[in-house]
């Protein structure tokens, strides 16, 4: 049984049909990717797990536990965090204070505390009383990703965590996922860069227009393979 | 294929009327009509009754055309009506004009009033422009009160000269029999009816106008409707300084009928704007059939529940929380989902042509 | 010597107002509503001090004492099951459920307990003074203004020292991002209902034994209050203190001037501040 597992996912956004009955798993310490251009459904596909937005209830799976309708709040407290897509961080917060309410819902203790926190990003620490968006771009995605740490979650969601920074600073920031996975915690990865994305993955999935297109270790697929599931086949 | 794409071309139309709505303003004129011979066959207390129902309907035009489509939620449109009737007995008791021509000072009052008004409360945003207008309001009463040849805080009458001798009464005297007392309310009657028509039509125009259709666009998204090149700010200002206009003609109107004045009837919030706003709310915000359907509501539920005080209100108040709750969209919004029917069609529909694609 | 006389019993005054709109300002704060039935409220908080009084001998203090937690309560479900469902991006749902509720509330209490005035006498403290230099300062409204510093001061730091107010600023930054931090933003708004209502507990108090009341005062409560709110900046609550210190210093000096001129001269000076002052005196960088 995988630890977090989706079955016959589909969203809407009004009219929209956003996801086409999507089923990926995530097994107990993996590393997955999910890969795709822009529209198709990664970062719908990470709303829906992290219950931003509902579902069925059996449309989601993590560790026997049917999620796919609880709120986002109660999904957090179970041990699913997420990494939002553009950071999102609290404007009205310092940075630690956007730390500490990453654990707001789930104090559960771990490997994850501030101290370890800015032990991962020292820079994080000497800038911990400035407001989280007086920041860099770099150092804001720092802040997002301790911030989700900070819950010591089974599961780790981060959508789009390189969108907009520059390669040395994308750099810095992937450095993080190796140490992260270290301490036990499953991670999902949402990417449209593909090479970062397979250098950390144990297990890639490829997406276009709201479906899974594509399944399998790095090591398996082909350029060609991934070409063709990323942007669709050359008709 | 080519001819079928062009049939379907030319079949297309926009069209803003439906059969049921054509239907509907020839009863409308019968309506009226109906209406304006009521002097003739019916007593005087229900043209009395009648006069408050066309006279809260013009009200409820007014705020609705504000809130429901400008977006601008004002809790101080008494200061247009209190403004207007007073302004109205200034006329005839310090100029010495006639009540009906002192009608017309009311309206221009109303609208003198509304223009450093908006520019202070449109500096205020969303909930602050509603107390922003209310602080307004009460400024104007306190300031009223003030005036002490209108009677000051107390308030004042109408000279019995000036009512016995007002335009128009002799005629209908003399050519009908009328009593002075029921002529008054005669034409005032026929005025409100009037005021009324007149402020659908002018409502109904505005909305299916290309001001109306900015002004919906704006209600709907104030940025978009810039970027296509709306101004937003102006159009709101139109809206507000008209309503202003009608809402102080209404005002001068309903006390020329009353005869009596004082500030804190004339700038009562809860008969100038809180029944209103019930009004509207009830019947469906942001139609203009909902304020008909509402103000007719209301007028059952005050005849019927009057007599029990507070009771009333407190009703009255529980129902707008209801409505607004569960039908934001009135009772006249719950009809139309039901049965598609629309006696105001607003909206541009297309119409003819085919939905087939071409050579499909 | 009697114009500092009368700018300190306006600076005193302004403490009440502070008071009445501390409470509308926090709930403005979090979730950017404006609740239009905030004065009849507090109308109503001082008619449950008023029957807590009545009915067991007790003193208003420990009346308002036992009546903060019930109200707490009636704004938290007040929050939960009616006002959460009116907020969204249209401003038109919160005000004019607000609304129907300031009409509710009223005539629910008309009904209760007739339009007579009431007090909540306060025996000996009612005429105490103390002398301040060459001034006589009443020791209730002293209290007052020094109630209204402590709430400030005791909001601000729940606000800025607290895990809760964290979660209320981060809920009010991004509701949605909240609720992946495990906040539940429905929980965080009732709660900061409620905490507002123990505040117009207070108000309430204070209200009720400074002069007489009915069930028909709440909306011009809700003015003065409003008028504070934003003469200070939404969102600052030393700005709203400020707010509540020029309209009361406003009105006493044109009570001074004329009996009648009172209330116009607090809303004049709310206008003018305005006018120059659009976003108020101590606007919130973030908005």
């Amino acid at each position: 049984m995988a630890l977090l597992q989706t079955d016959n996912l589909t969203a809407h956004y009004g009219d929209f049909q956003a996801l086409f009955g999507v089923d990926i798993r995530l097994q107990e310490g993996e590393t997955v990717a999910i890969i795709g251009a822009n529209g198709a459904g990664k970062t719908t596909l990470m709303r829906s797990i992290s219950g931003v937005l509902t579902n069925r209830a059996d449309a989601i799976i993590f560790d026997n536990d049917r999620i796919g309708s609880a709120h986002a709040a109660d999904i957090v407290k179970k041990g699913i965090a997420m990494v939002p897509e553009g950071r999102k961080l609290f404007p009205s917060l310092s940075v630690e204070e956007n730390l500490l309410i990453g654990a707001h819902g789930r104090k559960v203790s771990g490997a994850w505390t501030l101290e370890s926190v800015y032990e991962m990003f020292p820079v994080l620490k000497e800038r911990r009383l400035n407001p989280g968006t007086a920041l860099s771009g770099g150092q804001q995605q720092m802040v997002a990703i301790g911030r989700a740490l900070m819950s010591n979650p089974r599961v780790l969601l981060c959508d789009e965590i390189s969108l907009g920074l520059a390669p040395v600073i994308i750099k810095d920031i992937y450095a993080a996922l190796p140490k992260i996975k270290e301490t036990g915690t499953s991670i999902v990865v949402v990417e449209q860069d593909i090479g970062q994305a397979l250098k950390v993955a144990d297990r890639v999935y490829c997406m276009m227009e709201g479906r899974v297109t594509l399944e399998g270790a790095p090591s398996d697929l082909s350029r060609d393979a991934i070409h063709n599931a990323y942007f669709g086949a050359a008709a | 294929m080519t001819t079928s794409t062009q049939t379907a071309r030319t079949a297309w139309s926009v069209e803003t009327r439906t059969r049921t709505s054509t239907l509907f303003l020839g009863l409308a004129a019968l309506l009226v009509i109906v209406l304006a011979f009521a002097p003739f066959y019916a007593s005087r207390s229900l043209i009395q009754d009648l006069f408050f129902i066309l006279t809260m309907l013009v009200l409820a035009q007014g705020w609705n055309l504000l809130a429901g489509y400008a977006g601008l939620v004002s809790v101080g449109q008494q200061a247009f009506v209190g403004i207007g009737a007073y302004a109205m007995f200034g006329g005839v008791i310090l100029l010495d004009l006639d009540p009906l021509v002192s009608i017309l000072l009311g309206g221009s009052a109303a609208a003198l009033l509304a223009i450093p008004t908006a520019f202070f409360t449109f500096r205020l945003q969303g909930a602050y422009f509603a107390i922003g207008t209310w602080v307004v309001a009460e400024i104007v009463r306190l300031t009223v009160a003030q005036w002490k040849a209108l009677g000051g805080g107390t308030g004042t009458s109408l000279p019995r000269s000036a009512t016995r001798d007002m335009f128009g009464l002799d005629f209908l005297k003399d050519t009908f029999g009328f009593k002075t007392s029921v002529a008054t309310d005669v034409i005032t009657f026929w005025l409100a009816l009037i005021l009324a028509v007149v402020t659908v039509g002018v409502v109904y125009r505005l909305l299916r106008s290309r001001q109306g259709l900015g002004l919906a666009a704006v209600r709907d998204n104030q940025n978009a409707a810039r970027s296509v090149g709306v101004d937003a700010q102006r159009l709101k200002t139109i809206v507000y300084l008209s309503t202003a206009f009608i809402t102080g003609l209404a005002g001068a109107l309903i006390y020329v009928q009353k005869a009596r004045i004082s500030p804190d009837a004339a700038f009562s919030v809860l008969d100038w704007t809180a029944y209103v706003i019930f009004i509207v709310v009830i019947g469906g915000i942001g139609t203009i059939e909902g304020p008909i359907i509402g103000v007719l509501i209301f007028f059952a539920l005050q005849n019927s529940l009057s007599g029990y005080g507070s009771w009333y209100l407190l009703v009255l108040g529980l129902l707008g929380i209801v409505i607004m709750l569960f039908a934001p969209r009135g009772l006249w919004g719950l009809f139309t989902d039901r049965t598609g029917i629309e006696l105001f069609p607003i909206r541009r529909r297309l119409s003819g042509g085919s939905t087939e694609k071409p050579g499909g | 010597m009697i114009w500092a006389d009368t700018i300190v019993q306006g600076v005193l005054l302004g403490g009440l107002y502070a008071l009445f709109a501390a409470g509308l300002s926090l709930v403005f704060g979090i979730m950017r509503l404006v609740n239009l039935a905030h004065g009849d409220l507090i109308v109503m908080a001082a008619y449950l001090i008023l029957v807590l009084v009545t009915l067991l001998g007790i003193d208003p203090f420990l009346a308002a004492l036992i009546s903060a937690p019930v109200l707490f309560g009636i704004g938290w479900l007040l929050q939960m099951h009616v006002l959460n469902r009116t907020l969204g991006p249209d401003i038109l749902p919160p005000l004019l459920v607000t609304f129907g509720l300031s009409i509710v509330i009223q005539n629910a209490l008309l009904e209760g307990f007739s339009a007579d005035s009431q007090r909540l006498s306060v025996g000996a403290l009612e005429t105490a003074s103390l002398a301040l230099g060459p001034l006589n300062v009443g020791v209730m409204p002293l209290l007052t203004f020094l109630s209204a510093v402590l709430v400030i001061v005791g909001l601000n730091r729940l606000f800025y020292s607290t895990s809760l107010g964290r979660a209320f600023r981060a809920t009010s930054d991004d509701a949605v991002t909240a609720s992946l931090m495990g906040i539940r933003p429905q929980n965080i708004f009732a709660t900061a209902t409620g905490i507002a209502m123990v505040v117009v507990t207070i108000a309430a108090l204070y209200l009720g034994t400074r002069a007489n009341f009915d069930p028909t005062i709440g909306p011009a409560r809700l003015i003065y209050a409003f008028e504070a709110v934003i003469i200070g900046g939404l969102g600052s609550l030393w700005g709203t203190l400020a707010g509540g210190i020029i309209i009361g210093v406003a009105q006493t000096l044109g009570a001074a001037i004329n009996p009648e001129w009172q209330i116009l001269a607090g809303h004049v000076a709310f206008v003018i501040v305005l006018l120059f002052r659009p976003r108020g005196l101590f606007p919130r960088a973030v908005d």
